[in-house]
């Protein structure tokens, strides 16, 4: 957990009671919608189809207890009672007043969370690993970077109004959760020979209408240097990304238009002229950073505690045990994982009462602290292992012990046409339907690791593009179609996926998966094998013959 | 358009030159970037008035460079509130090449850029409305601490951090 100084809230509340203004004015009809439009995305308030949404930004997807009972608050007083997290470590809200939002911002500003820049042509909520500072195995915490380059990017003068969106991604682990090969720029951290903290930098990820799988533009920047080499990569994309076609602006395009070596030699010779200026980090400022981070004094126990060996006689609590329960750094304790994906529901959404319930159980098990990672679901990083039974059983009573993380059920999708003015076709009631076929544990078991993501248009906000199984909504004829895609991959071996035949009416959408799912499990070569590797081993044309033979 | 300068809104010691127009002998002349190219020497030789110069957003500052110390006046383009290239150039000018005139913020200029662009260099501003243009005074005041360090010398709320702890710690 960062903790905010008078400086953060002091920026903060400055933040809401500009906002608290442009929106009376707004609302006098001093501005324009057109006028306030720009301020609006700047805050994260979006028009949808029915009412303006609120996007808040969870910054690297730690949240302390008290913020996520705020965010409750927020649910019940100025919205419907339910939030939905998103893909990038956001919360939306969708049926706030615009009348309300600046008292929604101010409740939320007092317990330091804001709103700032998660929509806009501007440089978005820094994501990082849901399992930061609690994945065995990490080489360091990437959250003090991702805090330090919030920061930087924070109300930056010069790059608030860019060609198009930018998003930063880091990880530390081998294992990358943070998805950075689809974002502008990814950084994967990774010490030198010197043993001196750094990163692989990688540019012009990104998935919508044109997706790319990010490239390395340099192997290593040393941790002093990575504000410098940021703002060098932002100064070339503000002056040279295009601005003439909203489709081609993001720096993915720039990137494949000059290719990565000209992009590189581009940036190398900009940041030659900042590296050693201002924005040059030394250790004492990292080390102030670090040490507003919390960490909790954990507490010597047994690897494998008799609470947990008797609670293993329970076949319901060991299914959910062996599925949403994670390893841990420290001996005795797990990360647990929080479904927000029960079956015939919305992906993503949690009622304010579960918040407030899980704000509990994480102030009573886990620190405190409850994270947010980008397949939509929720975690729990400090639990004792002797206390899972109790967790699970408190998860239960909320209706959140859902053994399905990272199973076909585990469904990233977007708001789609039942919310979204962009959408062209419905995700939820898809997802919904999915998770009602694929209802039964032992079956999903079987099925092993599979993600499925749906997006209602080509913006991919569901980043159906890197689903193992991805659905995208299109129109045809004004009607809804899906055209599916295998074998994509957001993870450190990031692959778009492949189209695996023509696309099918909303109604057989449900069908098509299950066939494929069903040629998955005559074709893989044993039942380690997952649905991904299978694809990759075999190609799609096994899949798209038992598919579409039929049909 | 009121012009917005120290605060206070003055009246415009230049006057635009079109193209086509003759010199005048004497006087404040605010050109175009073409005409400028056509004949800086020229320009920047007069003996009597200031000169500046419209640069558009969309060509490097560098070609700008040589005739820095001549200029009085650059003014930079926002073709609409959501094209910030400007702000860039305005930064290059100060802080890599040193400018010291005036950098003047023209085209859509609206209340909520002030900050970012009296943080990035600007010192003049070409407002849209006039209710933007008097109310310049209090909308500038509107933050007090910034993340970042950028030309206006502010110190970033990182390095504002160390101090108070420098000084806290020099305190006990």
């Amino acid at each position: 957990m960062y903790a905010y100084d008078e400086i953060d809230r002091t920026l903060v509340n400055e933040r809401v009671a500009e906002f608290r203004d442009q929106v009376k004015r707004r609302l006098s009809g001093e501005l324009s919608e057109d006028e306030f439009k720009m301020l609006r995305l700047q805050n994260g308030v979006y028009l949808q189809l029915h009412a303006y949404m609120y996007r808040i930004a969870i910054p690297y997807g730690t949240l302390a207890s008290n913020q996520l009972r705020r965010l409750a608050h927020v649910a019940r007083r100025y919205d419907r009672g339910y939030g939905h997290f998103t893909t990038r470590q956001n919360i939306q809200f969708n049926w706030i007043k615009l009348a309300e939002l600046p008292d929604a911002m101010a409740d939320l500003a007092e317990v330091g969370i804001q709103s700032m820049q998660t929509s806009g042509n501007n440089m978005r909520n820094v994501t990082s690993d849901q399992w930061a500072g609690v994945a065995p195995g990490e080489i360091e915490d990437p959250r003090i970077w991702a805090e330090l380059l919030r920061q930087f990017t924070t109300l930056h003068p010069e790059f608030s109004f860019l060609p198009r969106k930018f998003k930063i991604a880091i990880t530390a682990s081998d294992h990358d959760r943070a998805a950075i090969k689809i974002h502008d720029i990814g950084l994967r951290l990774l010490k030198n020979e010197q043993g001196e903290t750094g990163f692989e930098v990688l540019v012009g990820g990104g998935l919508g209408r044109s997706p790319f799988i990010a490239k390395t533009i340099k192997p290593f920047v040393h941790g002093h240097d990575i504000l410098s080499y940021v703002e060098a990569i932002l100064r070339v994309y503000n002056q040279y990304g295009r601005r003439d076609n909203i489709y081609k602006a993001r720096i993915k395009i720039l990137v494949h238009e000059l290719g990565i070596e000209t992009f590189a030699a581009e940036v190398e010779e900009e940041w030659q002229q900042i590296r050693d200026g201002v924005l040059k980090l030394d250790q004492g400022i990292i080390e102030d950073i670090r040490s507003r981070f919390f960490y909790p004094a954990y507490e010597t126990l047994p690897a494998m505690p008799d609470e947990l060996r008797q609670a293993a006689a329970d076949p319901t609590f060991e299914a959910w045990r062996k599925n949403s329960v994670f390893a841990h750094k420290t001996q005795g304790y797990a990360i647990v994982v929080v479904s927000l994906k029960p079956i015939g529901k919305p992906p993503g959404d949690a009622t304010a009462d579960q918040m407030d319930a899980l704000a509990d159980i994480a102030d009573k098990y886990s620190f405190g602290e409850i994270r947010v990672g980008h397949e939509q679901n929720l975690a729990l990083p400090h639990v004792r292992k002797r206390d899972l039974p109790a967790v699970w059983k408190a998860l239960e009573a909320i209706g959140l012990a859902i053994p399905n993380v990272n199973l076909v059920s585990d469904i990233i999708a977007c708001p789609g046409l039942d919310y979204c003015s962009l959408a062209n076709a419905r995700s939820i009631p898809i997802a919904q339907e999915i998770t009602r076929r694929f209802a039964n544990h032992d079956t999903a078991n079987l099925i092993g690791r599979l993600h499925i993501n749906i997006s209602g248009c080509i913006n991919a906000c569901g980043h159906h593009h890197v689903g193992h199984i991805g659905i995208l909504g299109v129109e045809k004829n004004n009607e809804e179609f899906y055209q599916i895609t295998i074998g994509g991959r957001a993870d450190e071996g990031a692959e778009l996926g492949s189209l695996i035949g023509p696309a099918v009416p909303y109604a057989e959408v449900a069908d098509v998966v299950e066939d494929i799912v069903e040629a998955y499990l005559a074709l893989r070569a044993r039942p380690e094998e997952l649905f991904v590797d299978t694809v990759k081993r075999l190609g799609v044309e096994p899949f798209r013959e038992r598919v579409y033979a039929t049909r | 358009m009121p012009l917005v300068k120290g605060g206070h809104i003055i009246a415009d010691a230049f006057v635009r030159l079109t193209d086509d127009a003759e010199l005048p002998a004497q006087g404040a002349i605010l050109v175009s970037e073409t005409r400028f190219l056509a004949g800086p020497e020229a320009l920047a030789g007069r003996t009597s008035g200031k000169l500046g110069v419209i640069w558009p957003n969309n060509r490097d500052v560098d070609d700008l460079v040589p005739y820095l110390d001549r200029l009085a006046l650059v003014a930079l383009v926002f073709p609409s509130f959501r094209d910030g290239r400007a702000y860039t150039q305005a930064r290059l000018l100060r802080e890599r090449y040193s400018y010291r005139g005036e950098l003047r913020a023209t085209g859509q200029v609206l209340r909520d850029q002030f900050v970012f662009m009296l943080r990035a260099g600007f010192d003049a501003f070409d407002v849209k409305k006039q209710a933007d243009a008097e109310a310049f005074t209090e909308t500038v005041k509107r933050y007090s601490v910034f993340y970042q360090p950028a030309g206006d010398g502010r110190l970033s709320a990182l390095h504002q951090r160390l101090q108070l702890r420098h000084s806290e710690s020099a305190g006990l």
